[in-house]
This record gives C-alpha cells, sequence and structure tokens, in this order.
C-alpha cells in the first residue's frame, strides 16, 4: 500500500521588497563552525535570502577563507546589514558600501537593506530615533529599507510611514534565544503594520532560541522570521535548519488554517452519548 | 605621504589612486567597497580618485553576520 501526500497548502509565494520568494525564513551567515556547516545549514534551511555583514578588509592577515567563496551569490538574495551601527550616519554609510558590493557581485540584494540603528551594546535594542533617520535617508536614497525594531508598535508604524519595505520587529534581544516574550506586542505591531495595507510584510527578526518560537512567530501572523545564532550555534546547526524550515511552514499553516479558541473548560472529543460508562452528574 | 587606511597609518606614493591602492593591497581579486574620507567612492571611479595626504580610506568587504 502506498501513502499518498496532498500538495501542501498555504505555502504560496511571498512578495517582499519588490521580490518574491517561496521560503519565509531568511537566515543568517554569522557564527557557524565552518563555512561547509554555514553553506549545508542554509540548505537545509530552504531560505532564499541571507544576511551578511560589511567589515573591514584584514590588510596584514593571511586573508584564509571568504564568505563570498562559501557562499553560492547567485542563489541566494544577499540582504546587507548595518550591525555594528550605533548612529543613523554610520548605519547609512554601512548601507551604501553594502549597496557597492552587491552592485560588484550584480546580486539583487543590491538595493537592499537589513537597517539596524543600536541603542546599546549589552542589549543591540534599536535606537527607534536614529532608526527612523536613517529610514528616511535611506529611503531617500532609493534604497529598500528591512528596518530591524523593537515591538513597540507606535515605533513599527512610524517606520512603515517613514516609507521602510519591511518593518521587523524583534522577538526578544538579539542572540538572546528568548522567543517571542511579548506576543501581545507582535499582534499590535501586526494589527498597525497591516491596517488597511494586509500584504504589509512583515518579519519577526530576533531573539528565537529554537524551532517552537518560529511557528509561535509565523502563527501570530508574520509574514516571516528572520534568525541566525539559534541555527549557527545549535549543537548540531544542519538539524536545527531542518527543523527551522518545517517548523517556519508548520507556523504558517497553522496561522492560515485558524486556530481554535481557548476556552477555560474541557470540551470533549469522543461523544457521551451512547457511553456505557457512568458519568458524573448526569 | 601618509594616510590612514582602515584605522592604520600606511605611507604610499604620491598621486595614488583608490585602485592603485587596491590593487597593491591585493584586494582586487573580490568585491571590495571603498570610502575617502567617510565618503563612498563607486568602484567605476577608484582609477582617476588619486588619494590625498592625510586621507582617510576605509576598505571592506562582506563576512557572516545576522
Amino acid at each position: 500500500m502506498t501513502t499518498t501526500h496532498t500538495a501542501e497548502p498555504g505555502l504560496a509565494p511571498f512578495s517582499i521588497a519588490g521580490r518574491t520568494f517561496s521560503s519565509r525564513l531568511f537566515v543568517g551567515t554569522g557564527k557557524y563552525r565552518d563555512y561547509a556547516t554555514m553553506q549545508t545549514a542554509l540548505d537545509a534551511a530552504g531560505c532564499d535570502v541571507v544576511t551578511v555583514a560589511v567589515r573591514r578588509e584584514r590588510l596584514y592577515n593571511e586573508r584564509g577563507e571568504s564568505l563570498l567563496d562559501a557562499l553560492d551569490t547567485s542563489r541566494y538574495t544577499i540582504l546587507p546589514n548595518t550591525a555594528g551601527c550605533f548612529s543613523a550616519d554610520d548605519a547609512v554609510r554601512v548601507a551604501r558600501l553594502g549597496r557597492e558590493l552587491l552592485d560588484q557581485l550584480g546580486n539583487p540584494g543590491a538595493s537592499w537593506v537589513k537597517l539596524e540603528v543600536l541603542g546599546d551594546k549589552k542589549t543591540l535594542l534599536p535606537d527607534p530615533v536614529g532608526t527612523l533617520e536613517a529610514t528616511r535617508e535611506l529611503v531617500a536614497d532609493g534604497f529598500q529599507v528591512l528596518c530591524y525594531s523593537s515591538d513597540d508598535p507606535i515605533s513599527a508604524a512610524r517606520i512603515k510611514d517613514a516609507g521602510a519595505a519591511s518593518v521587523m520587529p524583534a522577538g526578544s534581544p538579539i542572540g538572546s534565544g528568548q522567543g517571542v516574550l511579548n506576543r501581545s506586542n507582535i499582534v499590535l505591531c501586526l494589527e498597525a503594520l497591516k491596517r488597511g495595507d494586509p500584504a504589509y510584510p512583515v518579519i519577526v527578526d530576533a531573539g528565537v532560541g529554537a524551532a517552537s518560537d518560529v511557528s509561535i512567530a509565523m502563527e501570530l501572523g508574520a509574514d516571516g522570521v528572520l534568525l541566525n545564532t539559534a541555527i549557527a550555534h545549535a549543537k548540531d546547526a544542519v538539524m536545527m535548519a531542518h527543523a527551522m524550515r518545517k517548523a517556519c511552514e508548520a507556523g504558517r499553516q497553522s496561522y492560515l488554517a485558524g486556530r481554535i479558541e481557548k476556552k477555560l473548560y474541557a470540551t470533549a472529543s469522543s461523544p457521551f452519548e451512547g457511553a456505557i460508562s457512568y458519568i458524573p452528574g448526569e | 605621504m601618509r594616510i590612514t587606511v582602515n584605522a592604520e597609518p600606511r605611507d604610499v606614493p604620491d598621486h595614488l589612486t583608490l585602485e592603485a591602492l587596491i590593487r597593491d593591497l591585493e584586494l582586487h581579486k573580490a568585491p571590495c567597497a571603498a570610502e575617502v574620507n567617510r565618503t563612498l567612492i563607486p568602484k567605476k571611479r577608484h582609477p582617476e580618485h588619486e588619494l590625498r595626504e592625510g586621507d582617510t580610506v576605509e576598505l571592506v568587504t562582506l563576512v557572516g553576520g545576522g
């Protein structure tokens, strides 16, 4: 006897910043044990978009392996970030350098930036004022700004108003592995950003620790999840990447399928009618 | 003349172009973006962009990140 699987419903491609992707998982390229593990993990995650950072060339050390030797730039849309920037000015500079590098590679991510303007090195939480300033400047300069933000719905709405192609509220601090700490705020962000504009893409960025965190973000109605450390620092990065892919798909399907309401009391799945047993109270 | 490249002082010939600096540092084979005095200089302008005494140059590439 053979088992047949029906086509997976609800996993249609989605569009963000003028491009369409089949995967809703965006994966970072940092902190893997080695590039071979990164390559296999990215493949297992099934992602179409990967994030990278812009850093100084090393002038005196042997270059050794380079990320660009390990990354198939024809396969992935490369989203350069402004990680490590604590002012709008620096973030704008780094975004322009990232665009220049991706232009040299001919990668479609050239006009994209994952904007991070950080407020504090310990928490890596975003500076809301600097984030807005940089968003405005980069949008005016022709960038598609995918913007890291806090989970504050007012900040998120301001960033969208400033022209960001996507707002990406944090589930919890970057690399913390705490998951989605404030589900209500993520829902409020989604409401604020999608009001009258349901296709506006909202990505939960940062804080994922395990596959269940990805499912939770997607079940809340996020359009995608961006993560790095949870895969790169898992004991088995490749197995975790598989889990993340399935969690993202499962969360999306669970959201679209429509969950039941939570109730205080139980409701039996098997009928009481016809039961041969004694039922208390009847 | 003396310039600063990636936060380190460096003595280079007068009128050195940005393209020549990048080639001398053997960074020309992979993508490399350049800023001079905090302003991006696109690659197509590297051959004509002559560096000056005291310039601050940043040469960057892509690395792993989240």
